[in-house]
């Protein structure tokens, strides 16, 4: 136990990391990233493959659905992890992304006969509408705190859900159907068809890197600090110069772009999307992920991002005895949550900076 | 120390968790080889068996496994496995599942999927695939006009059932004001738009809900209905909502008779509502009452299942039994299968099926029966409804 | 936009408002009880709720009521009235106390972050309610004719039946109980020190953990008694009921100010009654989307709801 105990005081497995040169640093973001990208191929690992990869829904699909899970949990980690705002009602903004690119490409849509775009052309305008709906939801929100802003926002999704539901510009359940899928041709076919999932997975892999990349810019950068700043003591941030309208409308904005990037690559894949998939449930299960991981925390993002959507996709094959227990995913997935967070209440990858400000607190409420 | 060590039981705790749940799966790869007689092939159902639509999934699969069982038991082996494919009736969830289904080479055709939306996502990966598909309740008009060769639909499309519903409306019940809510589903809404524009000036008003366990309170749509002073209120959407809004109609005192589509003729209704209110309640359907066809398929399903069949039970179990017939013939390939579908005249308990070019049933023998719920608790046949 | 179809129905619109937001009031009151204490949005209390609606249908099925009996005499009624509110409150109960056990309580003892007890308060409803869903094989249940509904008095044109009124003055006795017991008995003025400065309360003898374990129980009461109404009302339930009525509970809380008694039971019946106004006027569909546009709105001019944050103390 004691070797144990001083290889976690000395910070575990990131402690290491955090002391190799930056060559060794390198080699194993290298070796994290092909890792990533052969994770379609994880069933032909003798033993541990079968173990790893879904049954009754196919494999690379559930990577796919884990990427853009991971784009939302990232997403709103900036909102939730760094700003401290409380979102419930995230997938608004996945669901502005799916619904802007199914507008401007789908031959269902009023606007096809003047715009018909190809997908690509199609993203960045479906990105900047989700970032102005950002803007708009953060807009009049700035004043709520902690869990009114909750309810506001969990009211916004279910506006947007209700809006796509009932108006016939919308299309509602009938959905958009036909929308392109992205570009590009391998051998005069095209790489991404509808029977193979695996180069979606690759492209929503890249884009969570560009995402990566951003955002940790970003943390580092002035408006990081000034989050940091919002989230732990709003007025004396204000007080000490930091704009805090300003940042908060950044870390809105921001977020809706990364859900926005979610919902276009999402409706890029499947082709067809209806109101049924952005219901509050969705929202609810993303800002789990966020906290289940590790709220504030990129890696914990991803990995809490991740694994809401392959618990339940994981659970499908589970069986006990001959009873298939396909039924109960969603119960024991609930299960699985309270055990996670009763077990590890900081989330499974906690923020340390969270952490050690944490810890400072303890110190000036109660002095030892 | 104690806490380093809990956080130590923690770590491991979780890891057994994951590793306990992974040691359940259930390695089912198959091998690609068949064996005689035709056997050893599987035929899959697609469709919602969790998540809100789960009620209607469910009754299509429990029709399907019945006559795979029944073709099972006549064998005396297990010659056709059945293999679920949980959609959870959703379009998001759809295509990853498809692509499942389809890496089992020994599918070698599918019933579902039971809802539209699901169909738009999926039906591109079994064309791909070419594996054939029969659809049991997807009515949805332009999904015959996609180009897919492997679409079948063993149930008449939205534009057959709508001007049946409306004629009963007119010349059975002879209402003079009518009111068309729907709830906002591609089926409800295409059915009741139909509905609507064939009866007309009949029409009093109109009024949506929200879909099925969206919404429990009805209460305005109920006031609505009665002041509006309509004899007849037609409901596009499930028995799940209409059971419920058949109840909260009756406790506010409406007298009237609710008019639907084959989505809500399932004993459901009345189990919400409770039969006194659901009695006289009229649902159209473009199949023929099954009492009609002979067959033990009512009693059967009860003994196998401990409850009633449901809506698209029957269409299910006489899709499943098309397969099955055309496995016994020797179609032994998704390919063989897709072409036999082609010529293929079955006569089932809920219709007689044939399908055109585009994977429709046959117009000429699509008939729209009415039927009205009676002491029972389920809806028995009333009356064949002429269209022309 | 469907000016006559509000117009024409004002008063009955009102009055099935007003059952409606009675029992999303009388739900309201868990979210406000546990967040006046605690501090945190109680997800899993849309399941506290859930099993009260289940409880009374099985024990009325016990005495072989369902949904197709027959409805019974006035004495029938009051008794199978009084045991389907009883079972039902115990049932409630016994799922807040068991929520608060096993999601919350190691929590707390772990100091984890507020936002942790939100995500085991959605996994504790998610497994409730699949469990649900799981074991009625996702169907619904009708509810047995306990009350017939009959036509009391009309006031102009607006009938009142005996199911509404009862609903209406139910939800407002027990507000008035509750009120009275928070600002008025020993133990609740237990629960106000907690919710005031929960550390101060621990010095001066208030026992936490029971202040805790009793605000949850109250709210499931309060559940359990708007689960019971809430079948009788809608005449079904089913797996995910709880979690549909909870979003407009929650909205209800928030918008009277959460953590305020009274503000749940003014943001109960101004939602319900807007619900039904809103259906009238644009169709059914917009119930909700109208019940949200109109709480962004005043926490727009309101940040903390109508009536204001704090439990027991109800500053205007």
């Amino acid at each position: 136990m004691s070797e144990k105990a001083s290889f976690r005081s000395n910070g575990g497995v990131r402690g290491w990391y955090g002391r190799q040169p930056a060559w060794v640093q390198w080699i194993v973001i290298a070796i994290a990233l092909v890792l990533a990208f052969l994770l379609p191929y994880a069933g032909d690992i003798p033993l541990i493959g079968p173990q790893i990869v879904t049954e009754g829904i196919d494999w690379p699909s559930a990577l796919f659905n884990m990427s853009y899970y991971v784009l939302l949990a990232l997403g709103l980690n900036v909102v939730v992890g760094y700003a401290g705002l409380l979102d419930l009602g995230y997938v608004g903004f996945f669901a502005v992304g799916a619904y802007g690119t199914a507008l401007l490409t789908s031959p269902d849509s009023v606007l096809y006969a003047d715009t018909g775009w190809k997908w690509l052309m199609a993203v960045p305008v479906a990105l900047a509408l989700t970032m102005v709906a950002g803007l708009i939801l953060g807009w009049p929100t700035l004043r709520l705190r902690g869990d009114y802003l909750a309810i506001v926002t969990l009211g916004f999704a279910e506006i947007i859900r209700i809006f796509a539901t009932s108006t016939t510009t919308l299309r509602g359940d009938r959905g958009f159907a036909s929308i392109p899928h992205p570009p590009g041709t391998w051998n005069g076919e095209p790489i991404f068809g509808v029977t193979d999932a695996v180069p979606y997975f690759w492209l929503g892999l890249v884009v969570i890197i560009l995402v990566i990349l951003g955002v940790r810019n970003l943390d580092r950068s002035r408006v990081g600090r000034s989050w940091l700043a919002i989230r732990e003591d709003e007025e004396a941030a204000e007080i000490m110069g930091v704009r805090t309208i300003k940042y908060k409308l950044w870390a809105f904005a921001i977020g809706a772009f990364i859900g926005g990037l979610g919902g276009v690559l999402f409706a890029g894949e499947q082709g067809f999307i209806n109101s049924q998939t952005f219901v509050l449930q969705f929202s609810i299960l993303v800002l789990a992920g966020v906290v289940m991981g590790g709220s504030g925390n990129m890696a914990g993002a991803i990995l809490g991002g991740a694994l809401i959507s392959y618990i339940p996709d994981r659970l499908r094959g589970i069986s006990l005895g001959d009873t298939d227990l396909y039924e109960y995913r969603f119960a024991l997935f609930g299960l699985v949550i309270i055990i996670i967070m009763v077990l590890r209440p900081q989330g499974l990858i906690p923020s340390r900076r969270r952490a050690m400000e944490l810890k400072d607190r303890e110190k000036e409420v109660a002095p030892q | 120390m104690r806490q380093v060590l809990a956080r130590a039981i923690g770590g491991v705790a979780i890891i057994g968790l994951i590793a306990g749940a992974a040691a359940c799966n259930s390695g089912s790869s198959s091998d690609d080889t068949a064996s005689e007689g035709n056997c050893g092939y599987k035929l899959a159902f697609f469709g919602a068996l969790t998540g809100s639509a789960a009620n209607l999934g469910v009754n299509i699969e429990q029709g399907f496994e019945l006559a795979i069982d029944q073709y099972n038991k006549a064998k005396g082996s297990t010659c056709i496995e059945v293999a679920k494919f949980d959609s959870q009736g959703e379009a998001s969830v759809a295509p990853g599942v498809a692509r499942s289904l389809v890496a089992d080479k020994k599918i070698l055709g599918i019933v579902g999927p039971p809802f539209s939306g699901e169909s738009e996502a999926a039906d591109p990966i079994f064309e791909s695939a070419g594996i054939p598909t029969i659809t049991p309740s997807a009515t949805r008009v332009s999904l015959a006009s996609k180009g897919w060769k492997v679409f079948h639909r063993a149930v008449a499309n939205d534009d057959a059932q709508g001007p049946a519903a409306a004629a009963y409306i007119k010349d059975n019940l002879k209402a003079q004001k009518v009111f068309v809510a729907d709830d906002q589903s591609a089926y409800g809404a295409g059915l009741a738009d139909v509905v609507k524009s064939t009866l007309g000036s009949l029409v009093v008003q109109s009024d949506k809900t929200e879909g099925d366990g969206k919404q429990a309170d009805f209460s305005a749509l109920v006031q609505k209905v009665s002041s509006s002073g309509a004899t007849a209120l037609f409901y596009g959407g499930y028995y799940t909502n209409a059971g419920i809004i058949r109840k909260q109609l009756t406790a506010a005192g409406w007298k009237g008779t609710l008019v639907g589509g084959d989505g809500m003729k399932d004993p459901g209704l009345s189990k919400a509502s409770g039969v006194a209110a659901a009695v006289g309640t009229i649902v159209t359907c473009p199949c023929s009452p099954p009492e009609a066809a002979g067959g033990t398929f009512v009693n059967d399903y009860k003994a196998k299942w401990n409850q009633d069949a449901g809506t698209y039970s029957d269409v299910a179990f006489d899709a499943a039994n098309i397969f099955l017939q055309g496995i016994d013939a020797g179609n032994n390939t998704p390919q063989k299968l897709n072409d036999y579908l082609k010529t293929v005249n079955y006569k089932g308990i809920a219709n007689t099926y044939k399908f055109t070019e585009t994977g429709e049933l046959d117009p000429s023998l699509i008939k729209v029966w009415a039927f009205k719920f009676d002491n029972s608790g389920d809806s028995k046949a009333d009356v064949e409804i002429k269209t022309s | 936009m469907d000016f006559s179809g509000l117009i024409d129905n004002f008063g009955p619109l009102t009055v099935t408002g007003l059952a409606q937001g009675a029992i999303i009031a009388l739900f309201a009151l868990g979210y406000t009880l546990v967040y006046g204490v605690l501090r945190l949005i109680n997800f899993a209390h849309s399941e506290v709720f859930l099993m009260g609606t289940y409880a009374c249908l099985i024990v009325w099925g016990f005495f072989g009521l369902d949904q197709n009996s027959a409805a019974p005499s006035v004495g029938g009624m009051l008794l199978y009235l009084v045991i389907g509110l009883v079972v039902a409150i115990i049932a409630s109960g016994v799922t807040a106390l068991a929520v608060e056990v096993v999601a919350y309580r190691p929590l707390r003892r772990r100091n984890a972050p507020p936002l942790a007890f939100l995500i085991t308060a959605i996994g504790a409803s998610l497994f409730i309610s699949e469990l649900t869903g799981v074991l009625t094989h996702r169907n619904q249940r009708g509810v047995p004719p306990i009350i017939q509904a009959k036509p009391l008095f009309t006031i102009g044109d607006t009938t009142v039946t005996n199911l509404q009124l009862l609903i209406i003055v139910l939800a407002l006795v027990m507000m008035f109980v509750l009120d009275r017991f928070i600002n008025g008995s020993r133990l609740g003025r237990g629960i106000r020190a907690v919710s005031q400065n929960p550390d101060s309360a621990a010095l001066m003898g208030v026992n936490k953990s029971r202040v805790i374990a009793l605000v949850f129980l109250l709210g499931g009461l309060m559940a359990g008694i708007a689960a019971v109404m809430y079948d009788l009302k809608i005449g079904v339930t089913r797996y995910d009921a709880g979690f549909l009525l909870g979003i407009d509970a929650f909205a209800a809380a928030v918008l009277g100010g959460i953590g305020n008694l009274r503000g749940a039971l003014l943001g109960g019946l101004l939602l319900g009654v807007l619900q039904n106004y809103a259906a009238g006027l644009f169709g059914s569909q917009w119930l909700h989307a109208a019940s949200f546009v109109l709480l962004v709105v005043i926490l727009l001019f309101r940040p903390t709801g109508l009536l204001g944050e704090s439990l027991g103390r109800a500053r205007a």
